[in-house]
């Protein structure tokens, strides 16, 4: 009897089939990473401009609203990147959500002796942790330099001001120095790890990818902190 | 040497478990460590205890059936041996050695260390195989494949089915073991025909029994046959493929 | 004492086997659908055979006692397997792996058989190949070759060092296949403990389950027996732990003859054992010979290091005796050889139980990284077994119980004496005679259950379309499965003071002392009182422990060395009734002058099929004439 492949049931459109798998929500996780790597990236980039002058950073700001305008309405662009950066931010977070509840199913009880693991590190098994303590940090990042409602310390009216008073009150600058070494160990396990989940996979490069992940994670964070320093140290001010 | 053991006793499937504890004396260091269970064991029945179960046959490191928790790795401290390869000498006189079973909701614990694997049988069952009847084959020489690619398939094709790549993950991750089979099927020339389907239906049974991958990399280093984790994202990118042709013949 | 039909059919060995085929009665496709066949044993065989029958139609259910097909112990080969491609066209044929199959079983065996084991052989090869075994390649992309012991052309085909487990992958995926397919019931944890047997014919079996000790009853139309080999019998051998003769023991006390149970295979090349609680013998591939030279100190008190002993003062005892096969001598022969140089008292090791394996000589003519990549793998297993290095000391090796040429006697149909009972692979004695060539048991195991009992089952089958199976509520399995009961009530109630593993132990030092690489009159003779007094206390005193409604590993041993005590007795009767020496079987009595087996072809060119009497003492001897059309029988000799 030669039957082997089972008639393929009706199939749903791919994409609903494709992320009823684990394999498909991780695929989701890592697409959704990339849109974040790219972004932290870019916000790090475009941050620099606080080394210039609070003017120059201040119209950074306001540029990124005028993006594309007159050819689009004033601020559609930026809220379009919006809506990719939640939409992108939403699955991330479903998806690993899922994907975690999938992987307590897999293994309820753990094992009764202590674990010694040779291979996974601190951040491959603080992916979840870290995680959310950036979304926490976001909401966090959004009440104080976006729509600025902070409770721990004065607003500011433009965006340079909010920055400098967040990064001069010490539990502000703490929660942002906490929250980057977080995202660091995230991007240090999910840059490399991404590869793997969407199966870039080739003796050629394979070595890079832990290189690359390093490098990448050093650039945003040692970006990101940077401005925390500065402004503590009152190299900005 | 003399060694304390602390070992997982468990009647049945739904029995509750615990630890006990057990000395070995006199043990050899030349001796392997499941010669050294089977030492605890001689003494057990002579107490009128009933003796530990635990899973092996070959003793020689390819059969796959052994397999426990030593100290908290999977096969225990020696890399690239299975337990049953294990011997004493890697171990120190007057050592506390735990020992527990794999742990994982597709390998329901039968007794004490024994642990039942057939959700791997069901995963090669759905495609881990090429479909070629009897007697319907061509000359073996008929095509070539570069030696390289050969190699490769066989470094696949190494795994014992031991499940200590399971064990190990954190997630209760059978990605090491799945994709050992569909890398090196689809790697060659004879299972080109099915590739697709073969990744689709082994990832789909292995997500029903299994927990899903987050590429912690455990099970890599306690893989008694240093199976690659680079399979891993070979059969991750060929499920994707598969979903795409499934999309287009849909 | 009955003369056995062995069914070879007539015209020339070259065709035989092709017509035959076209001779035997066929069932036609749709038919085989109404006949239901047992296959007991996932081995090479089994697997191969059920996954085989499955594909064509018949409905299969398919017995292992391991918790995975996949795990049976034709995985643990490691050498090889043979065939007669001739790709390297060194002047290799079908007709050259038959002679040397004959002739390497020191003319034990039946020519029609080893004829057809050759003409498959490719085939097996082909098959494999086309399911994705991933065997050794040559840079041009071709199939690698080596030569392995006893043969003087490249025709064994490798997987590494893994061929075993390749080669059973390749079945139990064929076989996982026809699984979900639905054409074969796959039962895992189930050991078959009773045969069923209803007017002479084999109609079913009965099984117990290992996890839950639930007890079950199975008919069929044909009953097959892959179930493997006896060489555990010695407790210290190179099979997997489990390994065991319940199953064709069973068989025979049924009424399935068993045919040469003393020809056992002593393999040349297993580590030394370190010390007395040893539970089983690791063997070091026999490819390991091709580039290994043996050796031991010439001088019995030799107390300098292995490398300051100069060249002078070694002897490379294989290479002087045996001068044109050198370290290649059939498996038999080294194993002997190595025996009388260890007995000398020139055995190396801290126990003085081993000869060197020396590598020094390959890895200055080839360089480290070319013996690594032949033989890496097996220098690390040796490693961390014994600690040493092989690539700085030599190894030691010493020969170890490894494979059983005897076992249930079978016809040219590969059916025993039991109508319905089919025995393929290791557990029928059929085709390697008194000795067993390397990397030919894979070879005999798929092609058993690939190509030849898939077509000759059919014969069987045939005339009995249209007729029920038996049912299992038959008398005939009440009384198998009571028997079963009353076996496993009897040993947990027996409450002794000694383990199971102790008995066997003991069981297997008397084996091994008077029924293993030498055999006498006098030694045999107190085995046959030993055997039957240790017996006895193994029935009053063995003590196991748990219940039989759970998985209980001292109740699955117990059964399984009661039949083995039983098997013992067996094979040194048989020893003993044998009065020549001929490859693995060396009696002492009857050597030539120069210590080498001497056959006597005029009273024992036969194969001796023994019958259950209902006691081990007493049983009915049967022979087998071995008429030999094609070849000329000489004095094997290989210097
Ligand atoms: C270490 C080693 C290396 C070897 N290397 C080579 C080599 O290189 N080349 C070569 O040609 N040969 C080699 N051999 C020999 C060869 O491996 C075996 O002869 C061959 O694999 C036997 O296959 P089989 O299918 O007959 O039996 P096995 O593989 O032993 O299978 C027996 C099967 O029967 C089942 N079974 C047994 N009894 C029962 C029961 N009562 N109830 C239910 N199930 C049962 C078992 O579960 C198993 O599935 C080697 C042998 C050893 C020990
Ligand atoms: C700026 C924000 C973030 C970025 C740039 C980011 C990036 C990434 C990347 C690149 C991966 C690897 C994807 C893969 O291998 O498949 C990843 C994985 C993951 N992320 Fe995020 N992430 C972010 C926020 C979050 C948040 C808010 C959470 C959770 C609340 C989270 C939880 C996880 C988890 C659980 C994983 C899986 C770990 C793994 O696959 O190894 N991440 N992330
Ligand atoms: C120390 C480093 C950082 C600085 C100085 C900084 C600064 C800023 C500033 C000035 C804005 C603009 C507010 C506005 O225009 O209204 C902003 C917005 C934002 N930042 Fe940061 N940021 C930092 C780190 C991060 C990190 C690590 C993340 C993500 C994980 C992040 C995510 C965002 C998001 C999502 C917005 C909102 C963009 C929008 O308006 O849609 N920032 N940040
Ligand atoms: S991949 Fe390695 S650890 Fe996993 S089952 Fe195979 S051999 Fe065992
Ligand atoms: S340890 Fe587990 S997370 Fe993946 S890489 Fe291995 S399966
Ligand atoms: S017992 Fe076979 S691998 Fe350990």
């Amino acid at each position: 009897m030669a039957a082997t492949a089972p008639e393929r049931s009706k199939r749903s459109p791919f994409i609903v089939e494709l992320y009823r798998s684990a394999l498909g929500k991780k695929y989701v996780m890592a697409i959704t990473g990339i849109v974040g790597l790219g972004y932290v990236l870019a916000h790090m980039i475009g941050n620099l401009k606080l080394y210039q002058s609070a003017e120059d950073f201040n119209l950074y700001a306001e540029t990124l609203r005028e993006l594309l305008y007159p050819i689009a309405p004033e601020g559609l662009v930026l809220n379009l990147l919006r809506g990719v950066l939640i939409l992108a931010l939403v699955g991330h977070v479903v998806a690993a959500a899922q994907l975690t509840a999938m992987n307590r199913r897999a293994r309820p009880e753990s094992y009764r002796s202590k674990r010694d693991y040779v291979a996974a590190d601190f951040a491959a098994r603080t992916m979840r942790w870290t995680g959310v303590i950036v979304l926490l940090f976001l909401f966090y990042h959004l009440a104080d330099l976006t729509w600025a409602v902070t409770p721990l310390h004065e607003a500011g009216d433009t965006v340079y001001d909010r920055v400098l008073n967040s990064f001069n009150n010490p539990a502000s600058a703490g929660f942002y120095i906490l929250a980057n070494l977080a995202l660091g160990f995230h991007l240090y396990h999910g840059v490399w790890s991404l590869f793997q989940s969407m199966g870039w996979n080739n003796r050629r490069f394979n070595h890079w990818r832990r290189t690359l992940a390093v490098a990448f994670t050093v650039v945003v964070i040692g970006g990101n902190l940077s401005f925390v320093i500065a402004v503590l140290t009152g190299v900005i001010s | 040497m003399n060694l304390t053991l602390r070992v997982w006793r468990q009647a049945g499937p739904d029995a509750p478990g615990r630890f006990e504890t057990y000395e070995a004396r006199d043990v050899s260091p030349d001796s392997s460590f499941l010669e050294m269970l089977d030492l605890v064991n001689e003494d057990l029945i002579a107490q009128g205890e009933v003796p530990i179960e635990f899973m092996h046959d070959c003793r020689e490191g390819i059969c796959g059936t052994c397999g426990m928790m030593i100290n908290g790795q999977a096969h225990g401290p020696q890399a690239l041996t299975a337990t049953c390869q294990l011997h004493m000498r890697t171990f120190s006189d007057g050592d506390e050695i735990v020992l527990e079973p794999w742990r994982a909701t597709g390998f329901p614990i039968i007794k004490d260390l024994v642990v039942d694997r057939s959700a791997f049988d069901r995963i090669i069952e759905s495609g881990g195989y090429v479909t070629v009847d009897t007697n319907s084959a061509p000359d073996a020489n008929l095509i070539p494949i570069p030696k390289e690619t050969a190699d490769l398939a066989m470094d696949a094709a190494a795994c014992i089915g031991c499940g200590a790549c399971v064990a190990a993950c954190p997630n209760g991750a059978a990605q090491l073991f799945t994709s050992a089979k569909v890398a090196q099927l689809n790697m060659l020339p004879q299972g080109q025909a099915e590739r697709y389907d073969r990744a689709e239906h082994m990832v789909e049974v292995m997500e029903e029994h299994f927990g899903s991958c987050t590429n912690m990399g455990e099970c890599e280093a306690a893989c008694p046959k240093g199976i690659s984790i680079d399979f891993i994202a070979m059969m991750n990118k060929d499920y994707r493929k598969a979903k795409f042709r499934g999309r287009r013949s849909a | 004492m009955t003369v056995l039909d062995s069914r070879v059919p007539d015209g020339p060995l070259a065709t035989k086997w092709e017509d035959h085929k076209f001779d035997m009665k066929l069932v036609n496709p749709n038919n085989k659908r109404k006949f239901e066949i047992i296959v007991v044993g996932t081995g090479l065989a089994g697997a191969s055979a059920a996954a085989t029958l499955g594909e064509l139609g018949y409905r299969v259910k398919a017995f292992t006692y391991h918790d995975s097909a996949r795990r049976a112990h034709s995985i643990a080969a490691q050498g090889g397997i043979n065939a007669a491609k001739n790709y390297h066209g060194d002047g290799d044929s079908v007709y050259r792996l038959f002679y040397d199959t004959i002739k390497g079983g020191d003319y034990r065996s039946r020519e029609a058989n080893v004829h057809r084991l050759a003409e498959v052989s490719n085939n097996i090869i082909d098959q494999c190949v086309a399911q994705g075994v991933p065997f050794a390649r040559e840079y041009g992309g071709l199939l690698d070759n080596r030569s392995f012991g006893g043969a003087q052309v490249s025709r064994t085909f490798y997987a590494r060092g893994q061929t075993g487990q390749q080669l059973l992958l390749g079945a139990y995926q064929a076989l996982s296949r026809q699984v979900k397919a639905g054409s074969v019931e796959l039962h895992t944890n189930q050991e078959m403990l009773e045969l069923v047997v209803v007017d002479g014919h084999a109609v079913g079996i009965v099984t117990r389950d290992l996890v839950t000790g639930e007890i079950t009853r199975h008919s069929a139309h044909a009953v097959v027996l892959g179930t493997g080999g006896y060489s555990n019998a010695f407790y210290l051998s190179t099979m997997a732990m489990s390994c065991n003769a319940t199953a064709i023991w069973r068989a025979h006390r049924k009424g399935a003859f068993f045919a040469n149970p003393c020809y056992t295979q002593i393999h040349p090349t297993a580590i030394p054992s370190s010390d007395e609680f040893q539970s089983k013998l690791t063997l070091m591939s026999e490819s390991l010979r091709n580039d290994g030279r043996i050796w031991v100190p010439k001088d019995p008190d030799e107390s300098r290091a292995v490398a300051d002993i100069p060249e002078q003062d070694r002897d490379y005892y294989l290479e002087r005796k045996y001068p044109s096969f050198g370290n290649l001598a059939p498996r038999d022969i080294s194993s002997r050889a190595a025996k009388v140089v260890v007995d000398e008292g020139r055995g190396v090791g801290p126990l003085k139980n081993g000869v060197y394996l020396d590598f020094a000589d390959a890895i200055s003519r080839l360089g480290r990284e070319a013996v690594a990549d032949k033989y890496g793998n097996l220098f690390d297993m040796y490693e961390r077994i014994t600690g040493e290095n092989p690539y700085e000391v030599p190894m030691r090796i010493y020969p170890a119980p490894h494979y059983t040429m005897g076992g249930l006697w079978v016809d040219y149909h590969l059916q025993t004496t039991i109508p319905g009972l089919f025995a393929i692979g290791e557990a029928n004695f059929s085709d390697h005679g008194a000795n067993r060539l390397g990397a030919s048991a894979l070879m005999q195991g798929l092609a058993d259950g690939y190509f030849v009992l898939p077509y000759t089952i059919g014969d069987y089958l045939a005339p009995q379309l249209g007729q029920p199976k038996v049912e299992v509520t038959a008398p005939e399995f009440d009384e198998a499965e009571a028997e079963v009961r009353g076996r496993i009530d009897h040993y947990l109630g027996v409450g002794g003071s000694r383990s199971v593993d102790w008995f066997h132990r003991e069981l297997g030092k008397i084996l091994w002392d008077y029924c293993g690489m030498g055999r006498n009159q006098a030694g045999l003779e107190k085995a046959l009182s030993e055997i039957p007094a240790l017996r006895e206390e193994f029935e009053s005193d063995v003590r196991v422990l748990g219940s039989a409604e759970s998985l209980n590993s001292s109740l699955e041993k117990v059964g399984r060395v009661a039949d083995t005590f039983e098997l013992a007795e067996l094979m040194c009767r048989d020893a003993l009734t044998r009065e020549e020496s001929c490859g693995g079987h060396f009696r002492e009595e009857h050597q030539t002058e120069e210590g080498e087996a001497q056959r006597d072809d005029e009273n024992f060119a036969h194969v001796t099929a023994w019958e259950w009497s209902g006691d081990s003492a007493s049983p009915n001897e049967h022979r087998e004439a071995l008429v030999y059309e094609e070849v000329q029988l000489t004095t094997r000799s290989y210097k």
